[in-house]
């Protein structure tokens, strides 16, 4: 079965790396949360770059500055549109989520105190974990944790009983990388905002699915990387409203940041370049804006709608194996889905799936404190982008079904 | 019975091996061999005996008998019981320095080559090196 409004056959022949094989099998790529694949466009972007107008940006008086700079900036651009951001300056170009989390981090030292408190889902990234326990060190204040149940989903109510003007910072991501769970962030922006909390969104496993409207949710930062919307790596944008950009630290001091420097005193730049020390990803930043415009010229819309029937039928089919575990079943979720089968090690699932061609990842997903909350030491993680067929859930399904019967 | 040296068991094992023709007949013997690893005792089970740099937990100990070198170990997956069974099979009641001088090529020859990268999360490499360590540390004692 495949849908009639989604021609996946045409969408597969922009990437180059679907033809390859691993194993001597046809590559089955099921890894789209850790990173996505790359169309031509994009490629042809990057090679475009480097063919023809590969040059620093922001300074130059040459035609190949100001080319490179035009395309740069339109690529940031780009992004304001695509995520309905206020403004082009708004958008901080970065190294990736990672980088945007620990800029807002390491600013906020000096809005907190000992006894604040900051909240956390219980689904994190340990990428947005671990700056904040650094952040609490750094300040004396306290990190608490938003739970979750046994469905995946975050039980809000502890949240919003411990919410109070102590509160200064909540972070969550918008869909958890290890479950697929797209969370209320609409709900958790608003309550946080009525006790005066800031609200940073780890965008980056919901933005290959969803194009948030930053303005309509009123986020205060919202963070992504380029690499899972199929542009490359080393490359993403923070979103942040101008009042708080304005108020928060320079992260890194270099060139570009500066607008005059003596040995007695240095001003900063406006916004976004105060945040944007050293030459940047400029390549990378541009294929960032192709991959959009790739995105784009498919329609979000129609890409969610397709990996939803997509997550739904390679349920379905995995469901129907004996000893299936399938972790997080939240009623939102994204094309995600995180198993075990009963009594088998999901490493030797992935293991087996690889020599059959099949990309899976296994592990905790660097989300250890998930895979505690469930007591187990890992899952094996498909996750499906829409160039993913109907035909390879159905090899995953069979896949798996081998590993199953060789293991157990 | 004379126990072999590691480079002919090394050699058997390349033998067994040869006989399969496509990879899941390799991995279902590796299964195989998982289930007949000479287990570790329950109190070794700790923190200090993991190896580092596996995805899976694979715990290793090592005592001396009779101036030989006896391994056990476990793991929580069993693919990579398997591994280090064969590591274990090709190392075990074998002198430290026997253990020390001893090539590990015949990884490569039984179709394991893509688990001797020294970035591939199961620590194919780590384990040998732990092996060797343990050698090294024993061959240490047997000298002074």
């Amino acid at each position: 079965m495949e849908t009639t409004a989604f021609d996946v056959s045409k969408i597969r022949n922009d990437f180059p790396i679907l033809s390859r094989e691993v194993n001597g099998q046809p590559l089955l790529y099921l890894d789209n949360a850790a990173t996505s694949q790359t169309p031509q466009q994009v490629i042809d972007a990057i090679v475009d770059y480097y063919s023809r107008y590969n040059a620093n940006i922001h300074r130059g008086v040459h035609t190949l500055s100001q080319e490179a700079t035009d395309a740069y900036e339109k690529a940031r651009v780009k992004i304001q549109k695509h995520f309905n951001a206020a403004k082009p300056y708004e958008i901080i170009m970065t190294s990736g989520t990672t980088h945007g989390i620990n800029l807002v981090a390491q600013g906020f030292t000096a809005f907190l105190a000992e006894g604040d408190d900051i909240w956390v889902s219980a689904m994190e990234h340990h990428s947005n974990i671990v700056p904040w326990q650094m952040l609490c060190e750094r300040t004396g204040a306290r990190l608490r944790v938003i739970p979750m149940d046994q469905k995946g989903e975050l039980q809000l109510q502890p949240f919003l009983d411990g919410l109070s003007p102590k509160t200064k910072l909540v972070f969550c991501n918008h869909v958890s990388n290890a479950l697929g769970t797209v969370n209320p962030i609409k709900a958790i922006i608003e309550v946080a905002h009525g006790v005066g909390a800031a609200v940073l969104i780890d965008g980056a496993q919901a933005a290959p699915h969803i194009a948030a409207d930053l303005q309509a949710l009123d986020v205060d930062f919202y963070t992504v990387s380029a690499h899972k919307l199929c542009g490359p790596t080393g490359v993403g944008a923070l979103y942040g409203k101008e009042e708080w950009l304005e108020k928060l630290p320079p992260y890194q001091g270099g060139g570009e940041m500066i607008e005059t420097v003596s040995f007695e005193k240095t001003t900063y730049a406006g916004l976004p370049h105060k945040f944007e020390a050293g030459t940047p990803n400029i390549c990378g930043g541009i294929a960032f804006g192709a991959a959009l415009d790739y995105l784009n010229g498919i329609g979000m819309e129609k890409i969610a709608a397709y990996e939803k029937e997509l997550l739904e039928y390679a349920t379905a089919a995995l469901e129907r194996i004996p000893g299936m575990q399938i972790y997080g079943q939240a009623r939102e979720k994204t094309s995600v889905i995180s198993f075990n089968l009963e009594g088998i090690h999901p490493y030797d699932v992935g293991t087996l799936l690889d020599k059959m061609g099949i990309a899976v990842r296994t592990g905790h997903h660097c989300a250890q404190p998930i895979m505690d909350f469930y007591g187990i030491p890992g899952t094996v993680r498909a996750s499906f982008s829409f160039y993913n067929t109907f035909q390879e859930a159905d090899r995953l399904a069979a896949g798996v079904e081998k590993a199953r019967m060789m293991l157990s | 019975m004379e126990q072999q040296d590691i480079a002919s068991i090394q050699e058997d094992i390349v033998g067994e091996f040869s006989m399969f023709d496509d990879w899941m007949q390799r991995y279902e013997y590796m299964i195989e061999l998982g289930k007949s690893l000479p287990k570790i005792e329950d109190q070794y089970k700790t923190d200090d005996h993991l190896i580092k740099g596996c995805q899976s937990k694979v715990w290793v100990h090592a005592e001396l008998q009779d101036g030989k070198l006896v391994f056990t170990a476990d793991s929580d997956a069993i693919i990579t019981k398997g591994i280090i069974g064969i590591l274990i099979r090709a190392f075990s009641h074998q002198k430290p320095a026997d253990i020390i001088a001893a090539k590990t090529d015949f990884i490569d020859e039984i179709g394991l080559k893509e688990h001797l990268s020294p970035t591939r999360a199961n620590g194919l490499v780590s384990m040998i090196k732990q092996l060797k360590l343990y050698a090294v540390a024993y061959e240490t004692q047997l000298e002074s």
